[in-house]
C-alpha cells in the first residue's frame, strides 16, 4: 500500500498492545503509537485480529475502537461510533464514503501478547 | 364590507366559516356568527370521548375569532329573520343586518310524548351541557345505590349513549321500538349478531319494547314502564334516562320566516344550498335536499363547501351524499354501505351469518350478479375499507368470496387494482385513487408519508388497509427486514427469541440471520435480549453488541469524551445529592449542565474516568440515569398536591414511583414520562411515551406523545384510574410495546401503525382483547424484580471495570486529541470539531505520519 522506508523487522516498530485473552470477540480496544499517534484493535469472531487508525476522519475524535464491529457482504467493519460510518477493516476503506479511508497497521502475536506495528500500511510479517 | 350572518355553530356552520374565509374573492366578507351554545364549536360526531375523558379542550375546534372578518357572538341566539329588511333579532336584542344568511341550526333532539318524559333524571344527549347533566344525575343515583341507567333508542346514538352511561358506572338498558338494534343501518339477520354482541358487553336490550311512559319512584330514582299496562308490564328502576329515539331539524326560525319547508321537515333547498329566499342558504342537519335530511355531518361538510363557493361568485352544486358509515359502539363493528337495505328493484342478497362466531356480513347485488349495491357488516367490519370504492362497480369475483372469513383479507384488496382511479378510497376525507397513485408515484412510499400528503387515512382509518394494498400494488414491498444480516422484523425477532429461548446473538444470527451483523442488528438484539431479562447488559457476548453508548454506560460527545447522567427520579433531589454532583464536576473539571429532562448532566469525562466519577456517585446513593440507553429516560413531574394550590394527586410521588419501577427497562427506542398534579399540565406529560394527568378521581393515563424530529401530544388511554390500575395499565403497554414496535420506532408511530391503532390498543390493555395481559405483566414483574443498577454491577466486578481504560497499552494515559477550553466559567471541548466534515483520503493519518 504504501513505499516502507524503514526494513520491516526492526523491532522498535512493533508495539505491544495487551495479552491476546485481553481482547474480546467483536470489539476493540485503543493502542497508544509513538509520537501520540494511535490505532484500533479489533479481534473478530473468528479470532482474525486487525488494527486501523483510531482517529475518525468524519468528526476528528479518537474513538474507532468503540465502534461495532461486524460484516457488510461478509467484508469484516467497524462502524465509528460517532456518525456510524462504516469502515473496511481489512484495507481501512470507509464504505459509505469511497474517498475516506483509515490507516491500517500490521498486527502480530508474540508469545500470546498483541503487538502493533507503529507504522501504518506496513505489511505484516 | 359585504355582511355575511351565520346562525348555528355548530360543526357545520364552523365548517361554512372555514370555507369561506379560505376563498379569496374580490369583495371579502365580514362574517358574524351567532351561536346558542355557550362555547365555540365543536367536535360533537366525539362528544362520547367526553366520558373516556377528553375534556372540552379535546374536542375543540379551530379557533375562527382569531381571523379580523369574523365575530363570534356565543350564548345568543337568531330569535327572527326580517327578510324585507334584511335583518336577525337575536336574544339579547342586537339587530344584525345581512347582505347574506346562512342558516346552520342543525337539529334538537325528538323526545317521544309519554308521561314522565319531563322529570328531573330525563336526558338527551346532543351538547356538552347535555353531557354535564347526564354526569351529575349518574352521580347522585350512584350515591344512592341506584346502578342502573336507560337508554330509549337503539340506534347508532343510543347505543354510544348507553356506552357512556356504562362509563359512569351504571348498568346500561337500551329499550328500542323495533324489532332489532339500528334498524336503520342493519338488517333484521345483523341485528340479531349485534343484539347478541351487545348483550355480551353487558348492555341489558329490550327489543320490540314500547316505552309507556316514566314514573318517579319514592327513593328519588325513575320507573321506566315498558309495554301495555297490565301484569306484563316490565318496570326498569333507574338513575337516569336518556333519550335517543332521533333528531328534528331545527327549522323553525325559517318556518317563521315563511321560507319553504320539507316534505319531511327542514329548510327546503336547492342544489346550490340556497333556500326559496335566494340570499339565505342553509346546510347541515337543518336543509333538506331533494326531500332528505342527513344527520351525518360529511353531507353537512359537503353542503357548507357548496353554499361558500357560491357565495364568493361560484357555482358548485350539492348532489347527494354517500352515508355508509363504519363504527365501533361498545368494541362492536358496525358497517353499512350503499343500498344496504336492499330496496333497488331486482336487488339480490348475499348473506354470511356466523351467528356463534358473532359475526355477519351481506352484500347487495344487482339483480344480474354483476354490480355491488350496498351491504352490512357486523362483528367484523375489516372488509368495509375494501367494499365501499366498488359500489356501483362490476364485483371483481364471486360476491361470497369477498366476506367469507378465510378471505377477509384478500377482501380488502379485492379488485383495487381494477378500480378506476376516480373511485374514492377514503371518504372521511374525499381522496380518490388517482390522488393516493399519484403521491404514490411522487415519493410517498409509506403509510405515514400518504397521510400527511393526501390527508387519507388520518380520521376514521378505515381505508389504511386499502392504502397499503395501493402501496403494495405500486410495487413498494414495505421491507421489514432489519438489515442485510436479518430478514425479520425486531417484532418477529422479539416472537423467536421468545418462542425458541435463544439467548445469545451468535446463535440466533447463526441459526436465523447471515454474517456477523452489524450496527443496526446488534444493538436491537442486545436490546431485546436485555428486555426480556438477559442479566447485566455487559456480560458476556452482550458487551460486543453495545452501542459505545450502552458499552461505557454514558453518552458519547463529539470530542470523544462522555456525559454523565445520574438518576433523579421524579426531579426530586435532597440538597446533600446536589453538593456530591457539584463536588464531583469540580474535582473531575466536569461542565455542568440542567437538561431538558430534569436533571443533571455532567460533561467532558475521559473514558478512564468514569469510574471513579460513578464511585463517587454510587457511594452518594445515585444509580446510572440511562440517559445513553434505548431505555426509560425520566418521569418528570410537577410539585403536585405536595406544594401546589391546584394540585389534586401527589405528582411527584407517582412519578417517583414509576420512575423506580420502569428504570434499566430496554426498549425499542428511549422511552419517557412526566406526571402532573392537575390539568393545568405543569410536567407536560403529553408530551410523552406515556403521560399521566391527575383528576379529581385519580389518574389519566395518555399515550404516544413526543418531542423531536415531529412533535405529538399522547391521546387518551383510560381515565380516572386508581393508582395500582393505572400502574397495571402501563406494564401491558409498554411490554406489548417492547414486544412488537420496531427497531427504533418511537411509541407514536408504533400506534398510527398498529392495526386498528389506539382503540386496538386500548381493547388490549383495557379490556385485554388478546388474552395477553397476565404474560404482559409477568413479563414487567420480571423487569422489575430483576433490576440491579448497572453501573454498581460495573464497579463490583474487576473484568467490567477493566474495560475504562484509555488505550490497552497506556490505561490512564489521557487521550492526546482531547483537549478543552474555558467558556462562561466552564470547561468546553477545544476540538477536534470537524464533525460531519471528513478529512479527506490521507490527511487522516497525520499523528501517524513521520513516526519513527
Ligand atoms: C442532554 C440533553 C440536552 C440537554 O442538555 O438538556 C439531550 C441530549 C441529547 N439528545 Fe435529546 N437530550 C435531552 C433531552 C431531550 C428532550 C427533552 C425531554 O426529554 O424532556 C427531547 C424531546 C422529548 C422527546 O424525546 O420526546 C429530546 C429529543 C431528542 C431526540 C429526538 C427524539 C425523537 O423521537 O424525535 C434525539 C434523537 C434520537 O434519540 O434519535 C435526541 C438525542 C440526544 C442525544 C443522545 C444525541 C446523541 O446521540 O448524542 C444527545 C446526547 C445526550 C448526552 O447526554 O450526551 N434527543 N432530547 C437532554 C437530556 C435529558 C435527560 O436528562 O435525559
Ligand atoms: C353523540 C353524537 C354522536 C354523533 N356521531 C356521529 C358520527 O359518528 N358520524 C356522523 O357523521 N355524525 C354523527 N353525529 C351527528 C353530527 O354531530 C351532526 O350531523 C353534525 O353535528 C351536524 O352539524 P350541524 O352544524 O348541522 O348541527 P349542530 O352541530 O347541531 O349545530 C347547530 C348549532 O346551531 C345552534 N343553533 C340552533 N338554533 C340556533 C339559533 N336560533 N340561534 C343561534 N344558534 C342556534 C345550536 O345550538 C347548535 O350549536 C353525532 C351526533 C351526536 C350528538
Ligand atoms: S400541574 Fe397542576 S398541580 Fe402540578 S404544578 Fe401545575 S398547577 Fe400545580
Ligand atoms: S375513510 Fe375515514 S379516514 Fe379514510
Amino acid at each position: 500500500m504504501s513505499t516502507p522506508t524503514l526494513p520491516v523487522s526492526s523491532a522498535s516498530l512493533w508495539v505491544a498492545a495487551c495479552g491476546r485473552d485481553r481482547l474480546i470477540r467483536e470489539r476493540g480496544v485503543a493502542v497508544l503509537l509513538p509520537d501520540a499517534a494511535q490505532a484500533a484493535l479489533f479481534r473478530t469472531h473468528g479470532d482474525e485480529l486487525y488494527a486501523v487508525g483510531n482517529i475518525d476522519p468524519f468528526s476528528g475524535a479518537a474513538v474507532m475502537s468503540r465502534g461495532i464491529v461486524g460484516d457488510r457482504a461478509g467484508e469484516p467493519t467497524v462502524a465509528s461510533p460517532m456518525l456510524k460510518q462504516v469502515f473496511s477493516l481489512r484495507t481501512g476503506r470507509c464504505l459509505d464514503d469511497p474517498d475516506v479511508a483509515l490507516a491500517t497497521y500490521a498486527v502480530r502475536v508474540r508469545a500470546g501478547v498483541v503487538e502493533v506495528c507503529s507504522r501504518p500500511g506496513e505489511a505484516g510479517v | 364590507m359585504r355582511q355575511l350572518v351565520v346562525i348555528g355553530n355548530g360543526m357545520v356552520g364552523h365548517r361554512l366559516v372555514e370555507a369561506v374565509l379560505s376563498r379569496d374573492t374580490a369583495e371579502p366578507w365580514h362574517v358574524t356568527v351567532l351561536g346558542e351554545e355557550p362555547r365555540p364549536a365543536y367536535d360533537r360526531v366525539a362528544l362520547s370521548s367526553y366520558f373516556d375523558g377528553a375534556g372540552e379542550f379535546d374536542l375543540r375546534l379551530p379557533d375562527l375569532a382569531r381571523h379580523g372578518n369574523v365575530e363570534l357572538l356565543l350564548g345568543e341566539a337568531a330569535t327572527a329573520l326580517d327578510r324585507a329588511a334584511r335583518t336577525v333579532e337575536t336574544s339579547t336584542g342586537r339587530t344584525l343586518a345581512y347582505d347574506a344568511l346562512v342558516l346552520a341550526t342543525g337539529s334538537a333532539p325528538f323526545v317521544p310524548p309519554v308521561p314522565g318524559r319531563d322529570l328531573p333524571g330525563c336526558h338527551v344527549y346532543r351538547t356538552i351541557e347535555d353531557l354535564e347533566a347526564i354526569t351529575a344525575t349518574a352521580r347522585a343515583a350512584a350515591a344512592r345505590d341506584d346502578t342502573a341507567g336507560v337508554v330509549v333508542g337503539g340506534g347508532l346514538l343510543g347505543l354510544e349513549a348507553a356506552n357512556a352511561l356504562r362509563l359512569l358506572g351504571l348498568q346500561p338498558h337500551v329499550v328500542e321500538m323495533a324489532p332489532w338494534l339500528m334498524p336503520r343501518q342493519v338488517d333484521e339477520g345483523g341485528g340479531a349478531v349485534l343484539g347478541r354482541l351487545v348483550a355480551e358487553t353487558g348492555v341489558t336490550c329490550h327489543t320490540a319494547a314500547g316505552l309507556a311512559g316514566i314514573e318517579p319512584d319514592p327513593r328519588g330514582g325513575l320507573r321506566v314502564l315498558l309495554g301495555e299496562e297490565g301484569p306484563g308490564q316490565e318496570r326498569i328502576d333507574a338513575g337516569v334516562v336518556v333519550f335517543s329515539v332521533g333528531v328534528r331539524p331545527r327549522d323553525e326560525l325559517a318556518r317563521a320566516a315563511g321560507l319553504e319547508i320539507g316534505p319531511r321537515g327542514g329548510v327546503a333547498v336547492d342544489s346550490a344550498c340556497r333556500t326559496s329566499d335566494p340570499r339565505i342558504y342553509a346546510v347541515g342537519e337543518c336543509a333538506s335536499t331533494q326531500g332528505t335530511v342527513y344527520g351525518l355531518v360529511a353531507p353537512g361538510n359537503a353542503m357548507a363547501e357548496v353554499a361558500a363557493e357560491n357565495l364568493a361568485g361560484g357555482a358548485a352544486e350539492f348532489t347527494g351524499a354517500d352515508t355508509s358509515t363504519k363504527l365501533k359502539l361498545l368494541g362492536v363493528d358496525v358497517a353499512s354501505f350503499g343500498d344496504a337495505q336492499g330496496e333497488t328493484e331486482g336487488a339480490l342478497e348475499v348473506v354470511l351469518n356466523d351467528a356463534p362466531g358473532g359475526r355477519y356480513a351481506k352484500l347487495v347485488v344487482s339483480d344480474d350478479a354483476s354490480t355491488l349495491l350496498g351491504g352490512v357488516l357486523v362483528g367484523d367490519a375489516s372488509a368495509y375499507a375494501g367494499l365501499r370504492p366498488l359500489v356501483g362497480r362490476a364485483l371483481p369475483g364471486d360476491p361470497l368470496g369477498l366476506i367469507a372469513p378465510e378471505r377477509g383479507g384478500a377482501a380488502a384488496g379485492a379488485g383495487v387494482a381494477a378500480l378506476p382511479d376516480d373511485a374514492q378510497v377514503c371518504s372521511c376525507n374525499a381522496v380518490t385513487k388517482g390522488t393516493v397513485t399519484d403521491a404514490i408515484a411522487q415519493g410517498s412510499t409509506d403509510i405515514p408519508a400518504l397521510k400527511a400528503c393526501t390527508r387519507a387515512g388520518t380520521s376514521c382509518g378505515s381505508c389504511v388497509p386499502l392504502l397499503k394494498n395501493l402501496l403494495a400494488d405500486s410495487g413498494i414491498e414495505q421491507s421489514k427486514a432489519l438489515c442485510e444480516h436479518f430478514a425479520h422484523s425486531r417484532a418477529e425477532l422479539v416472537e423467536i427469541v421468545t418462542a425458541t429461548g435463544v439467548a445469545t446473538f451468535s446463535e440466533l444470527i447463526a441459526r436465523h440471520g447471515t454474517g456477523r451483523g452489524c450496527d443496526i442488528c446488534k444493538p436491537a438484539v442486545a436490546s431485546i435480549l436485555a428486555s426480556l431479562g438477559g442479566g447485566h447488559i455487559l456480560e458476556g457476548e452482550q458487551a460486543a453488541l453495545q452501542d459505545t453508548n450502552d458499552h461505557f454506560l454514558a453518552n458519547l460527545q463529539r470530542n470523544g469524551t462522555y456525559s454523565v447522567v445520574p438518576r433523579i427520579p421524579g426531579g426530586e433531589i435532597t440538597p446533600d445529592k446536589l453538593i456530591v454532583i457539584g463536588e464531583v464536576a469540580r474535582e473531575f473539571g466536569l461542565y455542568t449542565k440542567i437538561t431538558g429532562a430534569q436533571r443533571i448532566d455532567l460533561l467532558g469525562a475521559r473514558v478512564e474516568q468514569l469510574p471513579a466519577v460513578w464511585a463517587r456517585l454510587v457511594e452518594a446513593g445515585f444509580e446510572s440515569g440511562h440517559a445513553y440507553g434505548k431505555a426509560l429516560r425520566t418521569v418528570k413531574s410537577c410539585v403536585g398536591s405536595t406544594w401546589c394550590r391546584y394540585g389534586v394527586q401527589d405528582s411527584v410521588g407517582m412519578a417517583i414511583r414509576l420512575e423506580l419501577r420502569y428504570r434499566g427497562l430496554r426498549s425499542p427506542h428511549k422511552l419517557k414520562s412526566a406526571v402532573s398534579g392537575c390539568a393545568r399540565e405543569c410536567a407536560e406529560a403529553r408530551g410523552k411515551d406515556f403521560g399521566v394527568i391527575a383528576t379529581e378521581h385519580g389518574w389519566n393515563l395518555y399515550v404516544g406523545g413526543n418531542g423531536g424530529f415531529t412533535p405529538r401530544h399522547a391521546e387518551l388511554l383510560a381515565a380516572d384510574l386508581d393508582d395500582e390500575t393505572l400502574i397495571r395499565y402501563i406494564d401491558r403497554f409498554l411490554m406489548f410495546y417492547i414486544r412488537t414496535a420496531d427497531r427504533l420506532q418511537r411509541t407514536a408511530a408504533w400506534i398510527e401503525q398498529l392495526e386498528g391503532g389506539l382503540d386496538h390498543l386500548r381493547a388490549v390493555v383495557v379490556e385485554d382483547s388478546l388474552g395477553i395481559a397476565a404474560e404482559l405483566e409477568e413479563a414487567m414483574a420480571r423487569h422489575v424484580s430483576g433490576y440491579a443498577d448497572e453501573w454498581r454491577g460495573v464497579l463490583e466486578d474487576p473484568e467490567k471495570l477493566a474495560r475504562f481504560v484509555s488505550f490497552a497499552n497506556a490505561p490512564e494515559a489521557p487521550d492526546p486529541t482531547i483537549s478543552f477550553e474555558i467558556e462562561r466559567d466552564q470547561p468546553v471541548p477545544a476540538g477536534p470539531v470537524a464533525l460531519g466534515m471528513p478529512a479527506r483520503r490521507g490527511a487522516s493519518e497525520p499523528a501517524a505520519a513521520g513516526t519513527a
